[in-house]
């Protein structure tokens, strides 16, 4: 234990911390508190005139079959972009671990798709995959893949899982490597010794290990998918075809931005400042206990 | 039960570095062999390649008469105890003591019986439902033992097991290894940097240098007849006395009259070829007046160690510091002037080789 600092005036300490508040006042709560505001606010089109109407723009959201089904789509959308960025990473640092030679090369070049934006992430599968265009759509399309995100929701949601979880896998891969690294050789060598073979080496006593990165990486990636997809939606499919791939941050933004239903699209991020405050006190609560070790 | 044979093992790395330089060692059945020698002396290395987690660049290495060096470590059947322990930290004690049990299709029951078993053997039983972390150095090192003996193994290695445990707990855990080797009948390797551990468990004991045997043989033969100076130094504490000789000025270099390194004559006879002189610091005596056929020198003390029943004098002699043992309190004091005794049996000769001639 390092022993308690204390300081001799009354003030400084206040002084110290100040910016550190002020910085977290104006730039979350003030905003935050504003959404909450006017998620209560009634306001016409023109932004004339508004009503307060307590807790009427929630009734509504909640009654409104669009935005159950979007919560749908959020909850698939995040499910398997938070799947497919593990479970691809786990398997590459897993690999790029076995290499032997140049391995700093193959993680450097692995860890470079997290330097590209959201935005041009998508960008990117949009042409690769658009069914006139793209050189990867042709291709599944000469395998016999009716392929049109254009119009089919299943096509587009996969498009946008592939484009959101491509980005998220060097991010992920990093930690993995990270986390491989952290396993003390010995351990494995004395699995081998005590007779598990590879693949169960790895599921009774590698992966196991990785829980506390495993967990982190859980929480990270539905944070992830959950909230800071809007660029890939928006470029890749903007929330369609027919809302089959509307997550609720699109919709946010959508109703608030473009339908200026302000009320509701406020009410709509109030609901998830909940469920992100929700998951994470979840997530810390009930999961991580488990996964330490130490 | 088993033997291991290693012909002529080689360890070459990429790079060109060579760890272990050519090395046979035979352990029969049943007998424990210690691999002893300072650190980077590729006793580990030779290890690893017994368990094979490093592979043999050439050489072969056979356990129970069959050459094992393409089998992996998960089929070779051996345990190995490592110096950190290795214990799986996710699993009880139970569990870490049943994988390998597991992992080799042991039937459920048999598990639990050969575990609590061994738990009892261990002194272990109450502690099978705690985590690695939960326990203290010396139990860790009880399960890792433990993990190895229960499955039983045609080989037990050992790599420096006791070096992360206080200097009490070593010395039981040295007599219970080997009341446990003894008492199992398991052939068994044991790797360790302490002469101590090398000289109270071996039934074979090797000294290895750069990648090399410097000596092998019973501890007991090898204190008494060290075959070089590197051996002579390194195993017995406090090591052996060594001294430099020459030849009597303007006679011929493999005259048996030598003279230490001030120039004094040595009184009795000395191999030709000899330009080591060494003795046991318990051989040698304080004494008033010499005995003819014995070596004498003179010595002034520098430091006094008394450890009990026993005191080491740390003396400057001619050509170089040596070490003289008295039984019980020391009468001499730092800055004496001393005549030190060896009879001539005792005496040790090195060549300029360090081979003992």
């Amino acid at each position: 234990m390092t022993p308690r600092v204390v300081f001799p005036n009354k003030l400084l300490p206040y002084l110290l911390v100040a910016p550190q508040l002020a910085i977290t006042l104006v730039f979350f709560y003030w905003p935050a508190a504003q959404a909450l505001y006017q998620s209560m606010l009634k306001e016409d089109p023109f932004g004339l005139k508004s009503k307060f109407v307590w807790f009427d723009n929630f009734k509504k959201v909640l009654a409104d079959p669009n935005y159950l089904h979007s919560i749908k789509v959020t909850v698939v959308f995040s499910v398997a972009t938070a799947a497919v960025a593990m479970i691809v990473a786990l398997l590459l640092a897993v690999m790029a671990e076995k290499v032997v030679r140049s391995k700093g090369f193959y993680r450097t070049l692995l860890i470079w798709p997290y330097a590209v934006a959201p935005a041009i992430a998508g960008m990117l599968f949009l042409f690769l995959f658009n069914p006139s265009i793209g050189s990867l759509a042709i291709l599944l399309r000469k395998m016999g893949i009716a392929w049109d995100p254009v119009l089919n929701g299943t096509d587009a949601m996969v498009l946008l899982v592939a484009a959101a979880a491509w980005k998220q896998i060097s991010y992920n891969f990093l930690f993995f490597v990270a986390g491989l690294q952290a396993i003390p050789k010995t351990l494995i060598e004395a699995a081998a010794i005590d007779g598990a073979r590879e693949a169960k080496r790895f599921w009774t006593i590698v992966f196991p290990l990785l829980a506390p990165t495993t967990f982190f990486l859980l929480v990270i990636n539905t944070t992830y998918a959950f909230f800071d997809t809007f660029g890939i939606v928006h470029a890749v499919t903007g929330g369609g075809p027919g809302k089959a791939t509307e997550t609720l941050v699109y919709k946010v933004y959508n109703d608030g931005f473009v339908n200026l239903i302000l009320g509701s699209s406020a009410a709509q991020s109030v609901i998830l400042m909940i469920i992100v405050i929700a998951l994470t006190a979840i997530q810390f609560r009930y999961v991580e206990r488990k996964v330490h070790y130490g | 039960m088993a033997t291991v044979d290693l012909k002529d093992v080689r360890k070459v790395y990429p790079g060109g570095v060579e760890a272990v330089k050519g090395v046979s060692i035979a352990i029969p059945d049943k007998e424990l062999c210690v691999l002893v020698g300072p650190s980077g002396c590729g006793k580990s290395t030779l290890l690893r390649m017994i368990a094979g987690l490093e592979t043999i660049s050439s050489g072969t290495c056979a356990i129970d008469g069959k050459v094992v060096n393409a089998v992996g470590p998960t089929e070779r059947d051996i345990a190995m105890v490592f110096q950190n322990y290795a214990l799986y930290p996710h699993m009880k004690v139970y569990d870490n003591m049943a994988y390998g049990l597991r992992n080799r299709g042991t039937p459920k029951d048999e598990i639990d019986s050969r575990v609590r078993s061994t738990a009892k053997v261990l002194e272990l039983s109450h502690l099978l439902d705690r985590r690695p972390r939960e326990l203290s150095g010396g139990q860790r090192q009880r399960v890792a033992m433990g993990r190895a003996i229960v499955r039983n193994p045609k080989v037990f290695l050992f790599d420096e097991p006791l070096s992360n445990l206080d200097a009490k707990l070593r010395g039981q855990m040295r007599v219970e290894i080997k009341n446990l080797q003894r008492s199992l009948g398991v052939t068994s390797v044991y790797v360790t940097h302490d002469q101590l551990e090398a000289m109270t468990l071996a039934d074979i004991l090797v000294v290895m240098n750069a990648g090399l045997v410097e000596q092998m043989g019973a501890p007991l033969d090898i204190y008494e007849k060290p075959a070089s100076t590197f051996v002579a130094s390194f195993i017995g504490a406090p090591p052996m006395n060594l001294l430099a000789i020459a030849a009597k000025p303007n006679s011929p270099v493999d005259t048996a009259e030598k003279v230490l390194a001030n120039g004094e004559g040595l009184e009795i006879s000395a191999p030709a070829h000899a330009a080591t002189l060494g003795f046991r610091p318990e051989d040698a005596d304080v004494i008033s007046e010499g005995t003819t056929g014995s070596l004498k020198l003179s010595a002034t003390v520098e430091a006094v160690e008394p450890v009990g029943a026993e005191s080491f004098l740390y003396c400057a002699a001619a050509g170089g510091r040596i070490v003289v043992r008295v039984s019980g309190r020391a009468a001499a004091k730092p800055g004496d002037q001393l005549k030190v005794m060896v009879p001539a049996g005792k005496l040790h000769w090195f060549d300029s080789t360090g081979k003992r001639v």
